[in-house]
């Protein structure tokens, strides 16, 4: 009994404490962002590879997801007899929900998992302790950059996401399965809302700063071996997914 | 200048330093030797603030390093520069850009400077030419030459170097040891060295201390070192010459 309270003890101290030092990577990186000098080349590096260099998987995801939702979409709603809904069904499905999940996970998939390698092999060759001993603060340097381009790249990948998934819902409905294109642009124009847009963008911006917090805090405290990092990118991409899907779920509670 | 009183540290269980008192002398070549993880990196990481002690002291030209906070300890690493085991050059720059580094981000130089400082310390260790390649097209003895060149472009007051000829043949590490004095001799730096290189290390070093079970159990000018009686360290200082004896005794070799 007292050995069963003593490892609940453990694994919630040793889980309290892992929170604690998150956070704290996570409030240092903010300080360090804050201070010059101000590492706009990086910045720029990082969002080019975060975010133009995702952009045909963004393109290729958005696209199939849009037309298989034409599809679902269009035989569900005919039964009914609102196949002119189609357009709404769609774009709604999209702006609010798929655009940033999906989006923010193809990300999570390429660049995230791509970030905790970068980071947890600098750690290992000690080029982050070189930084150190160089007076430059690897916070700073590498971390601060690449939340910064996370920010900035995922909610314009949603929003490239979002854009595609609406016409590859237009190429099925209306190319294939006849929906007419003004019926079917109609329906998405009436539908979607400001607010609808304006909770993708929050939603986008927060699961942006998931993955580049959780993923560049995995690799700069991986453990020294070459499994340690192994179990460093899964961690960091099944803890990103999953943080993405259930804030998605807080986050939608609030916006709706 | 740099004082370590009463360093302990620990990883887990595993109580690595345990009350470590050494004074490092300025402007000499100090070695620390011991055996394979008895501690000597950890030591050294102590120096430059790279780890903590969880108890105990570590004073920088009067300073006390060991709690103090990332910026202020900042401020006492642009006194230091380390050569580590693997060199520890950023894969993503060129041997150049590796060198130019902390010119570039500390001093910010302009270009032209930045260039002739960089070329004459790539020239100083041997790789005159060979500025536009990427550590991955480097053999193990260039890369390390390169991270001396990193090392010694800010005019360092104090250099460490973590196991400098690891992973090196006889001869390259040689050639680093011969490198390292010269550029001590030329720059008058103080050295801190972690090596076990024995006997190379003797005819290098001005000092030489050794880490045992956590403590420095010797430390003493680099020729009164070899005439320590005590038997833990001589038994490390002879080991390799005692093998070699036993393994021939047993026709091992045949």
């Amino acid at each position: 009994m007292t050995a069963a309270v003593q490892r609940v003890g453990g694994v919630t101290l040793s889980l309290v404490q892992e929170m604690g030092r998150m956070l704290i990577f996570l409030l240092s990186t903010f300080g360090w962002l804050t201070r010059p000098p101000f590492r706009f080349f990086q910045t720029v590096k990082q969002l080019h590879f975060i975010g133009f260099k995702s952009t045909f998987v963004i393109v290729l995801t958005a696209a199939f997801t849009g037309m298989v939702l034409g599809l679902q979409g269009y035989y569900t709603l005919r039964k009914y007899g609102s196949d002119a809904a189609l357009g709404a069904a769609v774009a709604l499905s999209i702006v609010r929900e798929l655009g940033p999940v999906l989006a923010s996970l193809m990300v999570t998939a390429r660049a995230g998992s791509a970030m905790t390698a970068e980071i947890g092999i600098m750690r290992i060759t000690e080029q982050i302790d070189a930084l150190d001993t160089m007076a430059v603060n690897p916070l700073q340097y590498l971390i601060a950059p690449k939340v910064v381009a996370s920010l900035i790249g995922v909610p314009l990948l949603v929003a490239l996401f979002d854009v595609v998934g609406i016409y590859g819902g237009y190429v099925v409905g209306v190319d294939l399965l006849g929906v007419n294109a003004g019926v079917y642009w109609n329906s998405v124009e009436t539908s979607v809302e400001w607010k609808d847009v304006y909770g993708g963008i929050w939603k986008s911006i927060s699961f942006g700063l998931i993955v580049s917090w959780v993923c560049c805090y995995k690799g700069y405290y991986t453990e020294m071996s070459a499994e340690g990092l192994g179990t460093a990118t899964t961690e960091a991409v099944v803890l990103s997914s999953v943080l993405i899907l259930v804030w998605d779920y807080f986050l939608t509670s609030v916006l709706l | 200048m740099i004082r370590l009183v009463d360093v302990h540290k620990s990883f887990g269980k595993q109580h690595v330093l345990r009350g470590v008192d050494l004074e490092i002398p300025k402007g000499k070549l100090t070695t620390i030797i011991g055996q394979s993880g008895s501690g000597k990196s950890v030591l050294l990481k102590h120096m430059i603030g790279l780890l903590q002690p969880e108890l105990g002291e570590v004073w920088v030209d009067g300073i006390e390093i060991s709690r103090m906070r990332s910026k202020a300890l900042n401020d006492v690493r642009k006194k230091f520069a380390m050569l580590f085991q693997g060199a520890a050059l950023f894969d993503s720059l060129t041997v150049f850009d590796n060198v130019a580094f902390p010119l570039r981000e500390k001093l910010h130089l302009p270009e032209r400077e930045v260039t002739q400082r960089v070329e004459e310390k790539l020239d100083q260790v041997g790789l005159a030419g060979m500025g536009h390649k990427f550590p991955a097209e480097l053999s193990g003895g260039m890369k390390k030459r390169a991270g001396l060149a990193r090392a010694l472009v800010m005019e360092p007051e104090i250099i460490l170097f973590d196991e400098p000829t690891t992973g090196l043949d006889p001869l390259l590490a040689n050639s680093i040891h011969e490198l390292i004095l010269a550029m001590h001799r030329m720059f008058g730096f103080t050295a801190i060295m972690v090596s076990h290189e024995i006997p190379e290390v003797f005819a290098i070093s001005d000092w030489i201390a050794m880490l045992h079970e956590g403590k420095i159990s010797a430390m003493a000018p680099s020729a009164d070192f070899q005439r320590i009686a005590d038997p833990t360290i001589r038994e490390f200082i002879t080991a390799g010459g005692t093998i070699s004896l036993t393994h021939k005794s047993k026709g091992v070799s045949a």
